[in-house]
């Protein structure tokens, strides 16, 4: 029977990891992820797993030690938030282009300057390109279940790339909630045997890792590793109907909350997506035909399907816990534009920046956007495309 | 039994490091991997930072390496080694894999002194099983003879070249033997393709001593050196003979001078054949000419007495 | 030899042939051709072991010819030739004479 927990999203991910067990684990502390990799050594120092720790002195080593562990031949798992990521960021490209399937919970925080230890997504969307996965998580439930599914997507034979498992700093990492463990066997059934790939510790048949490509070459590998990023869609679905299969959660691409029959509709990452939702209940109640998409696989991200779910709306707001600088837009804002954009019918959009470095997400901030986006509709008419919400003049 | 260190019976041995690589000719870096991949019988991995060994030993389909090698980035040879061999001992002990291997990373002294010295040290201080070997030619080579920590004094680099201001680097070399036996790891040598025979016993002991062993060997540079293409083993001789580059080991605490050059050779000997240290014979170079020596002249004198302190006492 | 299109790659670049470079004959970079003089040879093998390129062949022990695929023509092996009384095994000659 699974088991139903008070647990807070770190204590939830380190659970998972526990349950899938993986060869290796390289750890290093930095907040607000530091409550999982301590949780994980105290597993790997009571037995718990047969895990191998390497306690590194950074995340660039880190990741690097990841990097030849994976290559060796095995499950390797890391956890970061963000200055350890923005240190990772070098070899993060190595790990994709070499498509080493390397699982990476991202506990997301706001990168300095100024420093700052709590939420918003500017780590996680600095790594959006790299070529890794990027499954984003509401809470805590969520954020198990991607890391337990993101070894299945990462070491499918038809992919084989790392994969990171986004959830809010603090307000999810380090908040209790109710949620349901799996038990420790389905888990390892679900994930099954790691499969290997050309192993360097297979001494009877040499390889080399990391060669000197040129401009005869080069452009070939790209072309090729865009090519797997655009089977990854697929074989999240796939593997998102086995978990439903034992889990009764189902998952997808994204998620749609009273969208179909929408007339407005938000768009947001992680866990404001759960205020927006109440918010979204209330105009409901008032009649206001509103609703909200939340996108679960961030990379490689379904233009397609998003721009396919959102295209009815007559107007959509984007709510970005980050700034793209000089790219005018926020980072999410500017991927609906793109779904939508090869849309022949497409809604009126604007986006809205809000919660950074931790700045509380309320109610009231997701009413002022209902609000703006009823006005829009109805006018047809954008008052501004971009604004900061929740800020001080 | 391990094959005995004689020329013939190594000869008989497959190269580990094949022909077809693209370092220039007369490197001494390939002769030095030939030389410690020789040295072992053993199942060897390697690692290789970013740099001339690199570059030149696996482009595109065509790799020189014929044990699985892998290279990451320029800084992390040490800290990617760390991985593969804690996979290694992962899956050793569920019983996935039941060989013995060893596991060697390669880096140049720029990867090494300067850029991947913090991957290095966190790797030495975790103890991984593991042999470190710099090949040290005393510069960025493969980006055009740019300065390192590993660049001697007075020596003229693309980045601190000799002009009217300025007379070559006028900084000392690091000292990352010292740095690496400050690690308290049980082994650390210095080596020389030179000295060949000294240089596989090195190898082969630290192949015996678990935990993590650390080598400097020197590795000429006709390029970055300006010198000849026959006169890699010829010159990386003379540093020895000369004391610049001391043969030496430091095992558990204890130094030993492996070779004692019968007649110490004046610096110059070495640095006359190297157009990098040409200007240091004008005259208004002279005191930087005789700081080189004074430097060779006091490390050298310091390596002597270590050695007579750290001597186990006798009963 | 015909170049490969995207789809015919191993993932992630991986060279999985072990010594492929032996394909890559550097022999052309050659300006200086060693020549082995083997009455001189007291078949020592320093110019084995000193050879960056390994391209000089030992047969059961003996030395035998130089691999000209290979050989870079650097002269190491030369310079470091014992010889025999003061004559040496090696000579550096110019390419193409
Ligand atoms: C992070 C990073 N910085 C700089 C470089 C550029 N780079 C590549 S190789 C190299 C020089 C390598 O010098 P060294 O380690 O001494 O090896 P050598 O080429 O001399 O054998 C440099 C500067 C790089 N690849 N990565
Ligand atoms: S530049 Fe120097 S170190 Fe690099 S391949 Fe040429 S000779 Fe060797
Ligand atoms: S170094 Fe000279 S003498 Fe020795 S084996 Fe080679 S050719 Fe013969
Ligand atoms: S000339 Fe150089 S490359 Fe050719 S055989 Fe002699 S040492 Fe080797
Ligand atoms: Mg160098």
């Amino acid at each position: 029977m699974p088991k139903i927990v008070a647990v807070t999203g770190n204590e939830a991910v380190a659970e998972a990891l526990r349950q899938v067990n993986p060869d290796v684990c390289a750890a290093y502390p930095i907040t607000p992820q530091t409550d999982i990799m301590q949780r994980f050594s105290s597993f790997a120092a009571n037995g718990k797993v047969k895990t191998e720790m390497i306690l590194v002195e950074s995340e660039h080593s880190a990741m690097s030690a990841c990097v030849g562990a994976s290559a060796a031949g095995g499950r390797v798992i890391t956890a970061t938030s963000s200055q350890g990521l923005a240190l990772m960021w070098e070899i993060l490209w190595i790990a994709s282009g070499d498509r080493l399937p390397i699982v990476m919970p991202l506990v997301n925080r706001a990168l300095s300057a100024p420093i700052n230890i709590h939420g918003d997504h500017s780590d996680g969307m600095g790594a959006r390109d790299c070529g890794w996965i990027q499954l984003w998580s509401e809470n805590a439930q969520e954020a198990y279940d991607n890391t337990i599914q993101a070894f299945r997507i990462a070491e499918h034979l038809d992919i084989r790339l790392p994969a990171m498992v986004c959830m809010d700093g603090f307000i999810i990492s380090h908040s209790i909630t109710r949620m349901e463990y799996l038990e420790d066997e389905k888990v390892k059934s679900f994930v099954g045997e790691f499969k290997t790939l050309n192993p360097l510790l297979d001494i009877e048949k040499p390889v080399s890792y990391g060669p000197l490509i040129l401009t005869d070459y080069y452009m070939e590998y790209r072309k090729a590793h865009e090519h797997v990023m655009s089977k990854v869609p697929g074989v999240v679905k796939q593997v998102a109907d086995e978990f439903e299969k034992m889990t009764g959660r189902k998952y997808g691409l994204f998620e749609t909350y009273r969208l179909d029959d929408a007339e407005v509709g938000i768009v947001v990452l992680n866990s404001a997506a759960g205020t927006t939702k109440d918010v979204i209940d209330e105009y409901r109640a008032k009649g206001i035909k509103a609703g909200l998409l939340k996108p679960r696989l961030f990379r490689p991200f379904p233009y397609a399907e998003v721009g396919d779910a959102l295209k009815h709306l007559k107007a959509v707001c984007v709510l970005d816990r980050a700034d793209a600088f000089g790219g005018s837009f926020g980072p999410l804002f500017m991927d609906i534009a793109s779904s939508l954009y090869i849309q022949d019918k497409k809604p009126l959009m604007f986006n809205r920046i809000y919660g950074l470095g931790g700045r509380d997400y309320m109610p009231d901030q997701a009413e002022h956007v209902l609000n703006e986006l009823v006005e829009t509709a109805k006018t047809g008419k954008v008052q501004s495309v971009k604004e900061y919400i929740g800020v001080r003049e | 039994m391990a094959t005995p260190l004689s020329l013939k019976e190594l000869s008989k041995k497959e190269d580990r490091l094949t022909s077809g690589h693209r370092m220039c000719s007369g490197c001494g870096a390939p002769t030095v991997v030939k030389m410690v991949m020789l040295a072992t019988d053993y199942p060897v991995i390697a690692s290789n930072a970013t740099g001339c060994l690199e570059v030149s030993t696996c482009i595109q389909q065509f790799t020189s390496w014929n044990i699985p090698w892998i290279h990451n980035a320029f800084e992390n040879a040490a800290a990617t080694l760390s991985g593969v061999e804690t996979m290694y001992r992962s899956l050793k002990k569920q019983g996935k894999i039941d060989q013995e291997i060893k596991f060697i990373a390669f880096g140049g002294d720029g990867g090494t002194y300067d850029i991947g010295l913090q991957s290095l040290s966190g790797a030495m201080e975790r103890g991984h099983d593991m042999i470190y070997v710099c090949y040290d030619n005393g510069a960025y080579m493969n980006t055009g003879i740019q300065r390192s920590s590993a660049t001697p004094l007075g020596a003229d680099t693309t980045t601190c070249p000799v002009g009217s201001a300025n007379p070559g680097k006028v900084q000392e070399r690091k000292d990352l033997t010292r740095i690496m036996a400050a690690h308290g790891i049980p082994y650390v040598a210095q080596a020389s393709p030179s000295n060949w025979a000294d240089l596989m016993k090195k190898v082969r002991k630290a192949h015996e001593i678990k935990g993590p062993k650390f080598l400097n060997i020197i590795a000429p540079c006709n390029r970055g050196w300006r010198s000849k293409t026959d006169d890699a083993i010829t010159l990386s001789r003379i540093a020895v003979d000369t004391c610049y580059w001391p043969l030496f080991e430091i095992e558990n605490g204890v130094t030993k001078i492996t070779y004692k050059p019968k007649e110490k050779k004046p610096l110059v000997d070495f640095l006359k054949p190297q157009g990098r240290f040409k200007h240091l014979f004008a005259p208004e170079n002279e005191w930087l000419l005789q700081k080189a020596q004074e430097v060779v002249d006091r490390n050298w004198d310091r390596l002597l007495r270590e050695e007579e302190f750290t001597a186990p006492k006798s009963e | 030899m015909k170049q490969k299109g995207w789809k015919e790659l191993t993932p992630g670049a991986v060279v999985t042939e072990p010594g492929s470079s032996k394909q890559f004959k550097t022999g052309s970079w050659r300006a200086f051709k060693p020549r082995w003089i083997e009455e001189n040879c007291i078949h020592c093998l320093f110019c084995w072991v000193y050879c960056p390129d390994m391209a000089i062949t030992v047969k059961d022990g003996k030395r035998g010819e130089f691999n000209f695929d290979y050989c870079k023509g650097c002269g190491i092996c030369a310079l470091e030739c014992p010889g025999k009384k003061g004559n040496k095994a090696i000579v550096m000659e110019e390419e193409g004479n």
